[in-house]
Parts: structure tokens; C-alpha cells; sequence
């Protein structure tokens, strides 16, 4: 019985969140007819909307590069987070040389990042994976080598007593300990990881939702740019609730106590 | 031929006198512990030596930060001695892997397995028990912590998570660990310290049942003298800091032991001459 209400309060919970999203567009709707603001200047949602509809057929294909073009980066930068968050995190060697340049190099804007990435492989489809991988290999690093530093000695203990390998240790304590800071650091790098393929669409290439809206904006087609605005931010919702739920089946044992994390 | 073999019996009852039959299970010989360097240098543990013969039951008691837990991690290779040795088996402690369990003051239980999963995880490190692992741990290695589960009156809980569960039944669990790959030697910091009176006189009783039904080795670091007098067979006593032993008593209680016993007379004297041992190594730090 008290799972049934505690379902139902889950239930009227979601609602009004989403009728407090909802609320959201419809008072910019509002306030664009109220206000008179021109179309140049802000569209309303649902003239973003119908924009979107039909241009569609236009901006599927650069729909299509953007999501590949990210989820190659974000691949990558995973994979280079996750390596190198395991070196630093081990081993103290590695902690003090990589992570003064790790700052350093997470310090330059990405954008200054471009052409350089132009001049190597010219433009297109290479550097905008490269942008993305590089904008969101940070914060997985980071959050790899945090989860495995303050592994509890007392947890590794009670394996080294047994007389447990180096390798043992990680595998059964260290790693499984460190995927809560892994998959926060997913639902940051996933978001970045369309901020850095965009960067490097609008800058160099003639693909891409960065490039539709570059060329919507020269040509003062305002509701196009906002409806390619939208798509990025549905794109970035959708993965976020992906890594969510998949985050909620991995380290769910960490957040037992509120579902504000999940999705 | 009996009275061969009578001979036999007294020649080798002549040869222990010279030599120890076996040797102890647990060696640790003139070790110090030091810790930071020069005028900044902190003696953990003075000059200590400690034999432990098979099947013995050691409690090991003495004034908080004594270095009672130090001699612990030294035994399971936790932590290394500056100076001096620790054989464990015969063979210097770190060379070869050795059977050990070991429960630690906190159940430190990993999170994000359940209570089973917690307890099977020596089988999944130590042989024989790690190469089948795999092919086993639905079958007999599951079936395995089930049963040491129901001694511990824990039956059915296997499938909760360590968060679930309340202190006492998370230490019962802790226990359930140190023991599921039949160690030869058992290491206990303080399994019970954080207990209430209750659950950890009932602790007492069933570790006593594991001890008389399985007779390892165990090395108990405690800081309740009821608890050392009722479950060992010899308590040491250690001083203040920096530690070494300073007392070796053997109790010879009758087994198995009543929480009655330990209201009895004799019990008491035994607990009071230990607690005047402590005070007095307290008050010569």
C-alpha cells in the first residue's frame, strides 16, 4: 500500500516537472506575442518549431554528422579518459607530471584549438571529432583518478589481507568504487562533446548542425538557427537520459538515498 | 610394540624439549616499528616478539594506541616492520601466500555487492578456490556462504545489500568473510567493538562454536577483557606506547565457555589482573 503512494507521489512529482517545462515555453510564447519581439530577434517556439518541420528534410543529413560526429568523439574521449584517469589514479608518478598539464591544456579555449586541427587534417569531419574528444576528455580524467585516489584504504584492505594482486585490487575494489564519478562525469562530457563538434563545425566545415546555422544566420533565417539550437538540445537530452538509465543499472548502490541524479 | 612405540613417544617427547615438534604458526621476532625519521620519529611498537602454536587462541589486549592493531597488519603483510621479522606458516610474511582471514573493526563491506557476493569475495581471490571460481559461484560456493550465513543466524539475508542491514548483522556478515575460505589463521581487530553488549555476547558464543568445531588459529586484538578471557586460551598484554608484550596468561577456563562462567569468581580475577596489568603499563607510559 505504502508503495502504491509512494509511486503515485513519484508520479505527480514528474508531472509537474514537465508542467513546469511546458510552462516555460508557453510563457515565452507569450511574452514574444505581448511584447511584439520580431522573429529577427526571438522566434517563438512554436514558429522554431515549424521551422524545424519543414526544413527538416534539409537538416536531417547535418542532424546525422553532428550525432556521429559527437558520439565518435565522445567514444574516443572516453576511452582516452578512462586510460588516462586509470594512470593518474594509480599512480602517484603520473598524478604529479599529468595533471599540471592536463589543467593547462583544459585551460585553452577550444576554439583557439581549431585551426590547428585544421592545419593537420584539413577541414570537415576529423577535427570536429577531435574538438569534441579533446573539450570532453577533462572531466572524465578527472573524475576517474578522483574515484580511484579516494578509494577507502580500509575497502583495498580487505582484499590485501588475503594477499590480492595490485590488479585484483582495481578490478574488485578501485574501479567498481570509481563509477559514480565515472558516469557523473559521462552526463558533463556528453553535453560538452556537442559544444566541442558544433565549435568546430560553425569554424570549419560544410556539414553539420554548427554549419546549417552559421549559414541560417547569414542569411537572417533566425527561426532555422533556433531550430537547430533545439535539435542540439534534444540530441543533449536524449544521450544524458541514456548515460542516465545506464548509470542507474551500474552504480545505482550510490544513490540509494534520493533519485535527484537520475533522470 | 607397545613398548616400542612408548619409546618412540618418549624420544620424540625428548626431541621437543630441544626443539619446538612444530613450529609456531605465527613468528614475529624482535620487530620495531618506527615511523618518520630523526627528531620527528614515532616508535610504534618497541622490540616485540610473539609466538602463536597452532590452534592456539590469542587475545591481544593493552592501553588504546599500544600498537595492538600495528601487530595485525604486520601478520597479514598489511604493513612491513622496520626492523625484525614476522614468519607466518614458517615462511616469512609477503613470500608466499597464506591462508589467512581477517575481520576488521569496521565490516567494510563493499557496496555495491550483496551481503553473499561480500562474503564469497575470497573465494575469489585466494586458491584453490579463485580458478573455480567462475564454474562455482551459482553452485557450491553460493551454497557455501548460505550456510555460514545461517550460523551466524543471518539465513536469507544473502540477497541484501550491506546498507540494509543493521551493525550487528553487518559485522556477523564481516565474520562470515574471514572464515569462508577455511583460513588456517583467523585476524580479528576489534570485530566486536562497535557492538552492543548483547549482540556481542552472542558473537562470542558463535565464534567460540566455530573455533571449537574448525580449531584454527586465531589472533584477537580486543580492548574488552571479558571478551579475551571468555574466547581465548592465552592472552598477551601489551604496554603503552611504543608497544611490546609485557604479560602472557593462559587461561584454562573449561570450553565451551558460559556467559555464566564469566561472573564466576575465578573469571573475575583473571579480567581484574588484567585490567591492573593495563593500568600499570598505562602509568609507566
Amino acid at each position: 500500500m505504502s508503495d502504491d503512494r509512494v509511486l503515485s507521489e513519484s508520479m505527480t512529482q514528474k508531472l509537474k516537472s514537465a508542467g513546469l517545462i511546458v510552462m516555460f515555453f508557453v510563457l515565452w510564447e507569450f511574452a514574444c506575442i505581448v511584447f511584439g519581439v520580431k522573429e529577427i530577434i526571438l522566434p517563438r517556439p512554436t514558429v522554431i518549431l515549424s521551422a524545424m518541420y519543414e526544413f527538416f528534410p534539409g537538416i536531417k543529413p547535418h542532424l546525422i554528422q553532428t550525432l556521429y560526429t559527437t558520439l565518435v568523439g565522445f567514444a574516443l574521449g572516453v576511452m582516452v579518459g578512462v586510460a588516462l584517469g586509470l594512470l593518474i589514479g594509480t599512480s602517484r608518478v603520473a598524478y604529479d607530471t599529468a595533471y599540471p598539464l592536463l589543467v593547462g591544456f583544459s585551460s585553452i579555449p577550444k576554439v583557439a584549438v581549431v585551426p590547428i586541427f585544421v592545419l593537420w587534417f584539413g577541414a570537415g569531419t576529423t577535427p570536429a571529432i577531435l574538438t569534441s574528444l579533446v573539450i570532453c576528455v577533462f572531466p572524465i580524467v578527472v573524475n576517474v583518478a578522483t574515484g580511484l585516489a579516494t578509494t577507502e584504504p580500509e575497502l583495498e584492505d580487505v582484499l590485501k589481507a588475503l594477499g590480492a594482486s595490485k590488479w585484483d585490487v582495481l578490478w574488485n575494489v578501485s574501479l567498481p568504487r570509481a563509477m559514480p564519478y565515472f558516469f557523473a562525469s559521462l552526463k558533463v562530457a556528453i553535453t560538452l562533446a556537442f559544444v566541442g563538434t558544433v565549435l568546430s563545425e560553425t569554424v570549419a566545415s560544410n556539414r553539420g548542425i554548427g554549419n546549417l546555422m552559421m549559414i541560417a544566420s547569414s542569411n537572417f533565417n533566425v527561426p532555422l538557427v533556433f531550430a537547430g539550437l533545439f535539435l542540439l538540445a534534444f540530441l543533449g537530452v536524449g544521450l544524458y537520459v541514456i548515460f542516465s538509465l545506464i548509470e542507474r543499472r551500474v552504480a545505482g548502490w550510490a544513490m540509494r538515498k534520493t533519485d535527484l541524479a537520475v533522470a | 610394540m607397545a613398548r616400542l612405540k612408548s619409546v618412540e613417544e618418549a624420544l620424540t617427547l625428548d626431541a621437543s624439549d630441544a626443539v619446538p615438534a612444530s613450529k609456531p604458526v605465527v613468528q614475529i621476532e624482535k620487530v620495531t616499528i618506527t615511523y618518520g625519521r630523526g627528531d620527528n620519529a614515532v616508535h610504534a611498537l618497541s622490540e616485540t616478539s610473539l609466538n602463536i602454536s597452532k590452534g592456539d587462541f590469542v587475545a591481544l589486549v593493552g592501553p588504546s594506541g599500544c600498537g595492538k592493531s600495528t601487530i595485525l597488519k604486520l601478520v597479514s603483510n598489511l604493513i612491513r616492520p622496520s626492523t625484525g621479522h614476522v614468519f607466518v606458516g614458517g615462511r616469512e610474511v609477503g613470500a608466499e601466500k597464506v591462508g589467512i582471514g581477517m575481520a576488521f573493526q569496521n565490516p567494510t563491506m563493499l557496496p555495491w555487492l550483496t551481503i553473499r557476493n561480500n562474503i564469497m569475495l575470497p573465494l575469489k581471490i585466494v586458491e584453490p578456490y579463485r580458478s573455480q571460481y567462475r564454474a562455482k559461484k551459482k553452485t557450491e560456493f553460493r551454497d557455501k556462504a548460505e550456510a555460514l550465513l545461517e550460523t551466524v543466524g543471518l539465513k536469507g539475508f544473502g540477497d541484501k545489500y550491506p546498507w540494509q542491514l543493521s551493525g550487528g548483522m553487518l559485522q556477523r556478515s564481516n565474520l562470515c568473510r574471514a572464515l569462508i575460505h577455511e583460513p588456517s589463521l583467523l585476524l580479528l581487530d576489534e570485530p566486536f567493538g562497535a557492538l552492543d553488549q548483547f549482540t556481542r555476547e552472542e558473537l562470542w558464543d558463535i565464534l567460540q562454536k566455530l573455533w571449537m568445531d574448525h580449531r584454527p588459529t586465531v589472533f584477537l586484538v580486543t580492548h574488552d577483557l571479558r571478551e579475551a578471557a571468555y574466547l581465548a586460551t592465552r592472552i598477551c598484554v601489551m604496554s603503552a606506547r611504543p608497544g611490546r608484550v609485557v604479560a602472557d596468561e593462559h587461561v584454562s577456563f573449561a570450553r565451551p565457555r558460559t556467559l555464566d562462567m564469566t561472573y564466576e569468581p575465578g573469571f573475575v580475577a583473571l579480567t581484574q589482573k588484567l585490567r591492573s596489568l593495563i593500568v600499570d603499563a598505562r602509568a609507566a607510559a
